[in-house]
């Protein structure tokens, strides 16, 4: 299994050359309601970028805008160069092939094993159908995610821990140069909520992956978080370290804190 | 009417989609994996249903006709109707219950879990993958299980007909074979790719646009069955009508 490093330094200043995904003024609006209302935010080649806000404040919205599973109204969003907006269907999934996501309820599909889940994304993307090959790179990501004992089990005989690291370990196998992690640790228990923090970090660390983290979680913020972009009602509003954001004078975000560490 | 209108439109937009995906990402082994599961999973309860049916019409229409005197027609109408409709039609509709509900469920859980989504953000295109293989699973397979509804339900008949009357095995489907024209059967086939057709795409219209969570998988289970069968007696009637021109 993946273990965590040192963190990086995140007062490194990023150079432009550097940057892997670029929002600007995001909105989106779905039945008259403005969910985003004006999200800006960058994110960095090897840099965990936290965003953390309170339940229904876009958060989830805004990583679906970054691949194209839902569509912008309006605002710009460059991710690996391509500008997502205007992408036509064979762009946009060539782009999503170099972007892993791990969704809020692991997304696995249950009719199928662990070994097919994961052997899916690399028979029908990279094409490979060579037995050796394709279990070779499977216990290669079962290793980074510590569950090669699964390697045959179906998805309902796991646990909730367990899918979300197969979910990430079926995102990885296909080397993504990003990865999108949608409320990592929601419905966890805090041991099993660590082991993935610890994982996210590890991801980073091995592979120099640039990943988004969408939480409400303080915790693995703190414990995963190179950088933190705060969303309130909709708009990127606060920008910093943990530390800095901890003692930003803001009630909403002090709110986020006291509640979180009472 | 307005909201009819617009999702009809939608139905149409989702027929030309899957139509364009048949020619740019055919998937030929989940589309035979999909008509072993469709085709083959559907033989034992079309056959009981087709054999039960031939034994009841048999039973009832065998009166009437014994009335004026013409019980040796009975093989005659028997196959025509099987053959022309009753045929088709049973199938259709047991497909519709079966394959439409099992489809629509299965899409739409998929869709509520993200597993839809999943597909799609990873670049491996599931529409090709599971709706344009069921959809041309379940056209394809049709035909055959009606093929194999006939049959059956003509052996019932048979069946009911040796039990009244004691009749020759070889008489009865000479009488059958003699009345039933190329026409009737070409028809029949054509119609029922129709019929599969019909429930391949709205299944899987209903499923892939599933929302709501559970009660919205019920939805689309529910939808693609009601749907399917009044498509299906609207295909019946369009194809009767137009059949009527060439006899």
């Amino acid at each position: 299994m993946l273990h965590r490093e040192a963190h990086k330094d995140s007062a490194i200043p990023h150079s432009e050359d550097k940057r892997v995904v670029k929002v600007r003024n995001l909105q989106k609006s779905f039945n008259e309601k403005l969910v985003l209302k004006d999200v800006s935010f960058d994110l960095y080649e090897g840099e965990n970028l936290v965003v953390l806000g309170r339940s229904g404040t876009g958060k989830s919205v805004t990583i679906k805008c970054l691949v194209g599973l839902i569509r912008a109204d309006a605002g710009e969003i460059n991710v690996l160069g391509y500008d997502v907006p205007r992408l036509g269907v064979t762009d946009l999934n060539e782009l999503r092939k170099q972007v892993g996501f791990s969704f809020q309820g692991s997304a696995l599909y249950d009719s199928m094993t662990v070994r097919e889940n994961l052997e899916f994304p690399l028979k029908r993307n990279l094409g490979i159908n060579n037995q050796g090959e394709l279990d070779d790179r499977i216990m290669t990501a079962l290793e980074d995610v510590g569950l090669t004992h699964a390697v045959d089990q179906m998805p309902a005989e796991l646990s909730g821990g367990m899918k979300k690291r197969i979910g990430i370990a079926r995102t990885l196998i296909l080397q993504p140069k990003i990865m999108l992690y949608d409320e990592p640790t929601s419905g966890l228990d805090p041991i099993t909520s660590q082991e993935i923090n610890d994982l996210i970090v590890g991801v980073r660390d091995k592979y120099n992956t640039a990943s988004i983290i969408i939480t409400h979680d303080i915790a693995s913020a703190r414990e995963t978080g190179d950088r933190i972009v705060v969303l309130i009602d909709g708009v990127s509003a606060l920008e910093g370290t943990f530390e800095e954001l901890r003692h930003t004078k803001n009630p909403e975000l002090e709110a986020f804190f006291s509640y979180n560490f009472c | 009417m307005e909201r009819f209108l617009i999702e009809l439109a939608r139905i149409a937009k989702f027929i030309g989609k899957t139509i364009r995906h048949f020619f740019t990402s055919f998937e030929p082994r989940e589309t035979l994996n999909q008509c072993f599961v469709i085709g083959y999973r559907s033989l034992f309860l079309i056959g009981f249903t087709a054999f039960i049916a031939g034994i009841v019409f048999t039973k009832q229409s065998r009166p009437s006709l014994a009335s004026f005197g013409a019980e040796s027609w009975l093989p005659s109408l028997v196959s025509q109707a099987v053959v022309r409709s009753l045929g088709p039609l049973i199938t259709g509709l047991i497909c519709a219950g079966k394959l439409g509900s099992n489809i629509g469920a299965e899409l739409g859980s998929m869709k509520v879990s993200e597993q839809i989504d999943a597909m799609e953000v990873s670049g491996t295109r599931p529409f090709g993958y599971l709706v344009v293989t069921r959809v041309l699973a379940t056209t394809l397979m049709l035909p055959v299980l009606v093929v194999f509804a006939d049959v059956i339900a003509l052996l019932g008949s048979y069946m009911m007909v040796n039990m009244i009357n004691n009749s020759s095995f070889l008489l009865y489907f000479n009488e059958v074979s003699v009345s039933i024209t190329y026409l009737d059967i070409f028809s029949s086939l054509i119609k029922s790719a129709f019929f599969g057709f019909a429930i391949g795409v709205i299944s899987c219209y209903a499923g892939y646009h599933t929302s709501g969570g559970t009660s919205g998988v019920g939805k689309a289970a529910n939808t693609s069955v009601v749907v399917s069968m009044i498509f299906i007696f609207v295909i019946d009637l369009v194809s009767i009508q137009f059949l009527n021109l060439f006899r």
